[in-house]
């Protein structure tokens, strides 16, 4: 998988490209519209993280270039811009998610991956790992062949740890993720414990070959 | 009191003065223009007679007043040289009125060619003092109403027309709010007094508006521009926390570090929301429905209302429809949830009525009212909970600002609870 990243703040840069090396992809980076334009001309991309504030051009005029190439590089727009018509547009131009300023690290992770995975060839919307099969369009959990009933939130949780698997998810990016701006207390934490706590007990009835390990004060990680 | 009236208390209270005053000097003038008149007229009189009397010396035989005005009566000629001229004021059975009346009399004394002396006496009838008076008075009493309704009419009159420059300021001012995009328009005028008046209000307004326009940009520039180096040192932090791994002491600072700059984020993010929503941002509106999306945001909070054990009632009285940015709307509903959540205690309650004109949210909590005029306010929030921002019910009232609406709070059997109503018509 090869991904572009277009993103002129240095820091921010380095630390996707640093973050998504583990992930086994090949990873470019462009600092500006220019060079941006250059490298999308002569290659594909499987993914294009595109920062839409960049100091020589508007983002979104590189992503109607993409389109009217009929490129068919899959687009993830990075804004500062928390506003809605932004994404909209950003959306309408051909983009396929878009993420706001700051964000975490496994968010954006989730976000490539379900859009590589909508992708990739058969189109089957699914991920397995080990003896469980996870349907992202059909929101349904598969151990061993046999249906698992999950709820909504528990669905959501443990997508989010298989996409991040191996890694440590700090808990306000869990609970970022899963309920979004919904959830923004501390004391809510152990909220979220309890909930883990349910799922973990339902992987385990059903025998699936993984674990999700709590991490005390700073969060979880699954390992398989 | 209005300015009129303040007018015209001065103006009557003035004029019982100024028209006593002259009442009195009136009166006295008057008199002596009476008496004077009188007892010239007598001193003609007298001429008159004394001359007839030397010719006619029957005359000089009228003892009594009888039916003319006048009554001679022969005297000492040491007592009549002696004696002078005197006029006064005497009373006088009047036959006419049937009592006595002031006359003035004149005294006098002659004397005929034979040498003999005589006293004559002649009257007039005066001025009724006391009629004069009264009348007097009771014209007065009709020229000090005449006056002062007059002075009210006038003043009115004026005070409405000279004055409407500053009604019409006034009413502007009551219009203005400060971060509306309203344009201070003064009223034009050619008095002098209110054309500067208008100038200075204008150019306060004016000056008022630049500093908020500055404050809300700095404010916006700044929440935005702290986004990206929030970005930054968050994934940095993050990445550092996959390279320690495990359960270290480093690891906790580092999770909590984190947690802090979310909570910075989290602040950052309800800024540029208010700023927004006092921007007028988010245009686009819809018929939104109020107790679907109230449904929807209740399915989405469940697990943390069971986790809880709260335990949440509808009361659906009526459909809500409002013309509504879906978006604040989604905003608005759930900051309230959150705060119903957040503030409850375990195994509390919270309950939702839904109206014609807007919605009640209650729930129970700490067992105290909170400050109504407070809460509504930025970074107002209670020691209990540290880590929220103290933005969500500021937000709420941006929302309802922006929609003409009303947010209330009081505490009421047990309850917090915080109404949004609306005023617009469905």
């Amino acid at each position: 998988m090869k991904l572009l990243i277009i993103e002129d703040e240095q820091g921010l840069r380095d630390n996707i490209v640093q973050f998504l090396s583990k992930e086994q992809y090949i990873v470019e980076a462009a600092v500006d519209f220019h060079s941006a334009m250059e490298k999308v001309s002569l290659y594909d991309y499987d993914c294009i993280l595109l920062d839409v504030g960049l100091p020589d051009g508007d983002g979104l005029n590189l992503l109607k270039a993409l389109k009217s190439k009929r490129k068919r590089d899959n687009v993830i727009i990075i804004s500062a811009k928390d506003s809605l018509d932004d994404k909209l547009e950003g959306l309408e131009l051909g983009a396929d998610d878009y993420l706001t300023k700051p964000f975490h690290l496994a968010e954006l992770n989730a976000r490539i991956k379900a859009v590589l995975r909508r992708k990739a060839l058969g189109g089957r919307n699914v991920v397995t790992l080990n003896n469980m099969e996870l349907d992202f369009d059909g929101r349904v959990l598969t151990i061993d062949g046999i249906d698992i009933h999950l709820n909504r939130k528990e669905f959501d949780i443990l997508a989010f740890f298989v996409v991040n698997k191996n890694r440590l998810i700090h808990k306000s990016a869990l609970a970022e993720h899963v309920w979004g701006d919904h959830m923004d207390n501390a004391d809510n934490f152990d909220f979220i414990y309890s909930q883990i706590k349910n799922l973990r007990k339902k992987l385990k009835n059903y025998g699936a070959n993984l674990e999700i390990q709590a991490i005390y004060g700073v969060g979880y990680k699954l390992t398989v | 009191m209005k300015l009129l009236n303040h007018t015209l208390l001065y103006l009557s209270a003035s004029l019982v003065f100024i028209l006593s005053i002259w009442a009195v000097i009136f009166y006295f003038s008057m008199m002596d223009e009476v008496y004077d008149s009188i007892d010239d007229g007598i001193a003609n009189y007298k001429i008159l007679i004394i001359k007839k009397a030397r010719q006619d010396t029957t005359l000089l035989n009228k003892r009594n007043f009888g039916e003319s005005n006048y009554a001679i009566r022969p005297i000492e000629r040491e007592n009549a040289l002696r004696a002078t001229e005197v006029f006064k004021d005497t009373a006088m059975y009047m036959e006419y009125e049937e009592e006595f009346e002031l006359v003035r009399m004149l005294t006098t004394y002659f004397s005929t060619d034979d040498n003999r002396y005589y006293e004559l006496k002649i009257i007039a009838s005066m001025v009724e003092e006391d009629d004069l008076v009264a009348d007097l008075l009771h014209a007065l009493l009709w020229l000090y109403l005449a006056v002062i309704a007059s002075a009210f009419i006038i003043n009115n009159w004026v005070l409405r027309k000279i004055w409407r420059p500053f009604y019409q300021l006034q009413h502007e001012l009551r219009g203005f709010r400060l971060g509306e995009d309203k344009v201070f328009n003064p009223p034009q005028t050619k008095v002098s007094e209110f054309r500067d008046m208008n100038n200075t209000v204008a150019e306060l307004l004016k000056a008022n508006i630049a500093v908020f326009q500055n404050q809300k940009h700095f404010i916006e520039n700044a929440s935005h521009e702290l986004q990206t180096p929030l970005a930054i040192s968050l994934n940095k932090l993050e990445l550092l926390l996959e390279q320690i791994q495990g359960e270290d002491t480093q690891a906790q600072l580092l999770a909590n570090a984190i947690q802090h700059l979310e909570r910075m984020t989290r602040l950052n993010k309800s800024l540029l929301l208010l700023s927004k929503i006092e921007n007028k941002q988010f245009s686009k509106e819809e018929y939104v429905d109020f107790n679907v999306r109230l449904q929807q945001q209740i399915e989405d909070f469940s697990e943390l209302l069971q986790y809880k054990r709260i335990n949440l009632a509808v009361a659906e009285q009526a459909r809500l429809k409002l013309l509504f940015n879906v978006d604040l709307a989604d905003v608005l509903i759930s900051n309230l949830l959150k705060n119903a959540i957040v503030h409850n205690h375990e195994e509390g309650r919270i309950d939702i009525t839904v109206t014609t004109n807007g919605f009640e949210i209650a729930n129970t909590g700490k067992a105290q009212a909170l400050e109504p005029e407070k809460i509504f306010t930025r970074f107002y929030r209670s020691t209990d909970y540290p880590s929220s921002t103290g933005l969500g019910l500021a937000i709420v009232k941006a929302i309802a600002q922006r929609y003409q609406a009303n947010v209330a709070y009081r505490y009421d059997g047990g309850m917090h609870r915080i109404v949004f109503s609306t005023r617009q018509l469905i």
